[in-house]
C-alpha cells in the first residue's frame, strides 16, 4: 500500500500549502496550465483547486484528445460506420462525441445497428480485424505520444501479419507544435505549465525543456496522484518567485530524460509530422502524425477517401476558447444551461476529461 | 434527431432516471409506484412489499457469483432495503437457442443455492426460448414478494444531522465484472452479490433507520444522489471514511472506472438517526458481509440536493449522479 498511502495522502499537505501561501504573495497572482486530461481529472477528483491559494488559478489546456479533434472528423467517421462491412474500433471517450449534428454519435450510431466496439487498447482492434477476416476493421488513433506508440506497433504487426482489413484512421497529435502555437496566440497569458507524465513517458523530460529554454516559462513534468501536483506545484511557485525558469522532473518514477527510445523509434518508422486542424488552435504546423507512404496500405484516410474537414461548432459554444485557457468552463454561455454531460454540445462536456466536463461534475 | 435507446438508458445514471419520470411514471401513476422505492409497500390485511428485476449481466459468470445468484440477491435485497422479509420469489427465463444445458444446470444450481440462505421460496416460473442472434445467451428476470417489517422507510424521512452508513467496500461487482469483461482475470477481486436480509435486519432493529438501499447500477455516487435531489438536504461524505478494498481500486486504476459509480450488489446504504449510528455499525461488523460497514458521511443542509465529497486532500468537490454507462479513457 505504498503507492496508496505516500502518493494519494500526502503527509506534508499543510506544510506545502502554507508554503504556496507564502510564495503566491511574492508572485502575486499567477495561472498554471496543465496539458494533459489526465491531470485536468486528476485536479478536479483530488479538489485541489479548492485549497489552493487565491492567487494560484489552474487551468486546462489542449490536453484532452477528443477535445482538440475538429467535429468533421466525426461526421466523416459516422458516415463510415454506415457500411456494414466495417467495424470502427475506438476508445470509450470517443463514442460520446457529436459531429456537426447535435444529438449524433457513435454510441447512437451504434444503438442503430452500426458495428461500433470500443476497446481498451489498438491491440484489441488488431484481434478483431484477425477474427474477422471478412470484415474490415478501422481503429480510431486519437491520442498523442503517449497512444502514438501503441498504434504504430499495431501497424507493424498488421504488416508483419499481412493483414489486409486492418487501418487506422490516424488522428494523432503532437504536444510541442501544439504548445508553441498556445504560446505563439495573442491571448496567451500562463505563467508556467504542468506537463504530462504520461506523454514524457515516451518523448523525455527533455522534450519540454524548450518552455524555460525558448520561453522562460517554467515547466515541471508531473505525476498524477494528488502528492505529484501539490509538489509539481511548489515547484513551479518557486521557480516563478526566484524567477528562475527551468524544466524539473517531478515524476521520476517513470520518466527518463530521454524518455522510451524503443517506442520513439517505433513513432518515427510508422509515423511523419503532419500540420493539422487543432480545434481551439487552427492549423498548427507540425501538429499532428500522419501514416508513412511505405505503410499506406493501413492508412484509413487513403483507404477510405477521407479528407478531414474542419467542421462547424455550434453558436455559442466556447470550447476553442475553453481548450486555450482564455475562458473558463463558466464563462461559457451554454455551461450547464444547454450543455451537459448528458447532452454534450462542445467535446470540452464529452470528453470525460474535458475541461468542461470536470467542472460541471466536480466543482461544488 | 429522434430519440432511441442507448445503453445509457440502462446504465442507472440520469438518463434512467429520465425514462423513469418522463415515460413510466406518467403512464402507471401510483401511490405505491410514484415513491421509486426499491419495493412497493402495498395494502393488504397484513402490508406486502413488491418488487421486480430483470438481469442481463455480461458475461454471465463472474468473479463471486453468476446471473443465477445474482437474480434472487438482486430482488431479495430491493424487498429488504424496503423494509420487508423476502419470501416468494417468481422466475422468468429468456432463453438463446444454443445455450448449453450444462450452463443452465450451474444456474439453477446457484438459484437454489441462494434462494435457501434467503429462507425464500421460487413459487412460480416460465421458460421462454428466442432464435440464435436474438439474445445474449440468457436473460433472467424476478419479482418478489416479502411481508413489512419496518413500515415508514424513505427519503422524505432523511433529516440535517443524520449519518450516513455503507456496509462495505464499494464497487466490488462492478469491477470485477468489468474486469471480467476485459479478460483479465483476477483472483483477489470477486463481487461482492449477496443476499442482505440479515444485515437490513441488523440496522432496523435499532428502530432509529430513514432510510435503506442497495446502491447498485450506477453505484454509491448515484443512490445517495436519489437520497437528497429535489431536497433541500445535502449529503457530506468523508472520501477518507468510504471503505474501498484494495483489489477494487487497483481495478478501477487500471480500467478508468470510479469505484463510487460501480455497482454494488451485496452492499447496503442506510441513512439513520446520529446517536444509533455507531450501534448500527457495530451490529454490522458481527455479521458476514458487514465486517467493512463505516460511518461515511453525514446529512446537512450545506447545498440543497447536491452530495459533496471531502477528499483525502482536504478538498472538496460535487459528487454527482452518473450521466451514462462508464467509458474507458484513452490513457
Amino acid at each position: 500500500m505504498l503507492y496508496e498511502s505516500v502518493f494519494k495522502n500526502p503527509e506534508n499537505t499543510q506544510r506545502i500549502l502554507h508554503k504556496l501561501e507564502s510564495l503566491s504573495q511574492v508572485t502575486g497572482p499567477v495561472k498554471l496550465m496543465e496539458i494533459c486530461g489526465t491531470h485536468t481529472m486528476a485536479i478536479a477528483r483530488t479538489g485541489l483547486k479548492t485549497i489552493l491559494p487565491k492567487n494560484i488559478q489552474l487551468i486546462s489546456g489542449p490536453g484532452c484528445p477528443v477535445c482538440v479533434t475538429p467535429s468533421g472528423v466525426m461526421d466523416e467517421v459516422f458516415k463510415l460506420s454506415e457500411d456494414p462491412r466495417i467495424i470502427i474500433t475506438s476508445y470509450g471517450d470517443l463514442l460520446r462525441v457529436p459531429g456537426s449534428v447535435r444529438g449524433d454519435s457513435l454510441l447512437r450510431r451504434k444503438a442503430s445497428g452500426a458495428n461500433v466496439i470500443d476497446v481498451y487498447s489498438p491491440v484489441d482492434a488488431l484481434n478483431l480485424a484477425r477474427e474477422n477476416p471478412d470484415r474490415e476493421v478501422v481503429f480510431l488513433g486519437v491520442g498523442f505520444e503517449t497512444t502514438a506508440p501503441g498504434t504504430a506497433a499495431c501497424i507493424l504487426e498488421a504488416c508483419r501479419l499481412g493483414l489486409e482489413n486492418f487501418s487506422v484512421l490516424c488522428l494523432l497529435k503532437s504536444t510541442e507544435p501544439a504548445l508553441r502555437a498556445l504560446i505563439g496566440g495573442d491571448d496567451f497569458s500562463v505563467s508556467g505549465f504542468l506537463c504530462p507524465g504520461h506523454v514524457a513517458a515516451i518523448t523525455g523530460s527533455e522534450s519540454f525543456a524548450f518552455l524555460p529554454k525558448d520561453y522562460g516559462l517554467p515547466a515541471v513534468v508531473s505525476g498524477f496522484e494528488a502528492a505529484d501536483l501539490l509538489y509539481s506545484i511548489l515547484k513551479l511557485m518557486q521557480m516563478l518567485a526566484d524567477k528562475k525558469p527551468e524544466l524539473v522532473n517531478e515524476y521520476v518514477r517513470l520518466v527518463r530524460p530521454e524518455g522510451n527510445p524503443a517506442a520513439k523509434a517505433m513513432m518515427d518508422q510508422v509515423f511523419e509530422p503532419e500540420s493539422c486542424q487543432w480545434r481551439g488552435l487552427g492549423m498548427v504546423p507540425d501538429g499532428g502524425l500522419k501514416i508513412r507512404r511505405e505503410y499506406a496500405r493501413f492508412d484509413g484516410m487513403k483507404r477510405y477517401g477521407i479528407t478531414p474537414k474542419t467542421g462547424t461548432d455550434v453558436p455559442g459554444c466556447r470550447c476553442a476558447q475553453v481548450i486555450r485557457g482564455v475562458l473558463s468552463p463558466g464563462q461559457c454561455p451554454l455551461f450547464k444551461t444547454v450543455c451537459t454531460p448528458g447532452d454534450p454540445v462542445g467535446p470540452c462536456m464529452v470528453s470525460s476529461e474535458g475541461s468542461c466536463a470536470a467542472a460541471f461534475r466536480y466543482e461544488a | 434527431m429522434e430519440e432511441i435507446i442507448t445503453l445509457d438508458y440502462g446504465s442507472g445514471g440520469t438518463k434512467t432516471s429520465g425514462l423513469i419520470e418522463e415515460l413510466l411514471l406518467p403512464a402507471f401513476d401510483n401511490p405505491a409506484l410514484n415513491v421509486l422505492g426499491d419495493g412497493a409497500v402495498l395494502d393488504g390485511s397484513e402490508k406486502l412489499v413488491f418488487s421486480t428485476d430483470s438481469f442481463v449481466v455480461s458475461p454471465w459468470r463472474f468473479p463471486g457469483g453468476n446471473i443465477g445468484k445474482l437474480c434472487v440477491c438482486g430482488t431479495v435485497n430491493d424487498i429488504a432495503m424496503a423494509g420487508g422479509i423476502p419470501r416468494y420469489l417468481s422466475l422468468s427465463f429468456v432463453l438463446e437457442e444454443g445455450f448449453l444445458i450444462s450452463d443452465l444446470k450451474e444456474i439453477i444450481t446457484s438459484i437454489a443455492q441462494e434462494a435457501k440462505a434467503a429462507g425464500i421460496i421460487i413459487a412460480t416460473g416460465d421458460t421462454k426460448v428466442v432464435e440464435r442472434g436474438k439474445g445474449d445467451g440468457i436473460y433472467i428476470n424476478t419479482s418478489g414478494i416479502g411481508f413489512l417489517r419496518a413500515p415508514g422507510l424513505g427519503k422524505d424521512q432523511i433529516r440535517p444531522g443524520d449519518t450516513v452508513i455503507l456496509s462495505g467496500s464499494a464497487g466490488c461487482h462492478g469491477a470485477s465484472v468489468m474486469m471480467a469483461r476485459a479478460g483479465l482475470s483476477q483472483e483477489v477481486l470477486s463481487s461482492d452479490c449477496r443476499i442482505l436480509t440479515d444485515l437490513a435486519g441488523a440496522a432496523l432493529a435499532s428502530g432509529q433507520v430513514r432510510i435503506l438501499r442497495d446502491p447498485t447500477r450506477g453505484g454509491v455516487a448515484t443512490t445517495l444522489n436519489e437520497f437528497v435531489e429535489d431536497s433541500d438536504l445535502t449529503i457530506e461524505l468523508d472520501e477518507s471514511q468510504i471503505p474501498v478494498d484494495a483489489p477494487v481500486a487497483a481495478a478501477c486504476e487500471l480500467l478508468g472506472l470510479d469505484p463510487l459509480y460501480c455497482a454494488c450488489e451485496g452492499r447496503m446504504l442506510a441513512v439513520c438517526e446520529p446517536g444509533s449510528a455507531k450501534a448500527i455499525v457495530h451490529a454490522l461488523h458481527q455479521l458476514p458481509g458487514g465486517e467493512g460497514a463505516a460511518c461515511i458521511g453525514t446529512v446537512t443542509q450545506s447545498r440543497p440536493g447536491k452530495v459533496i465529497l471531502k477528499t483525502r486532500l482536504g478538498g472538496t468537490r460535487l459528487l454527482g449522479k452518473l450521466t451514462g454507462q462508464q467509458l474507458p479513457r484513452i490513457c
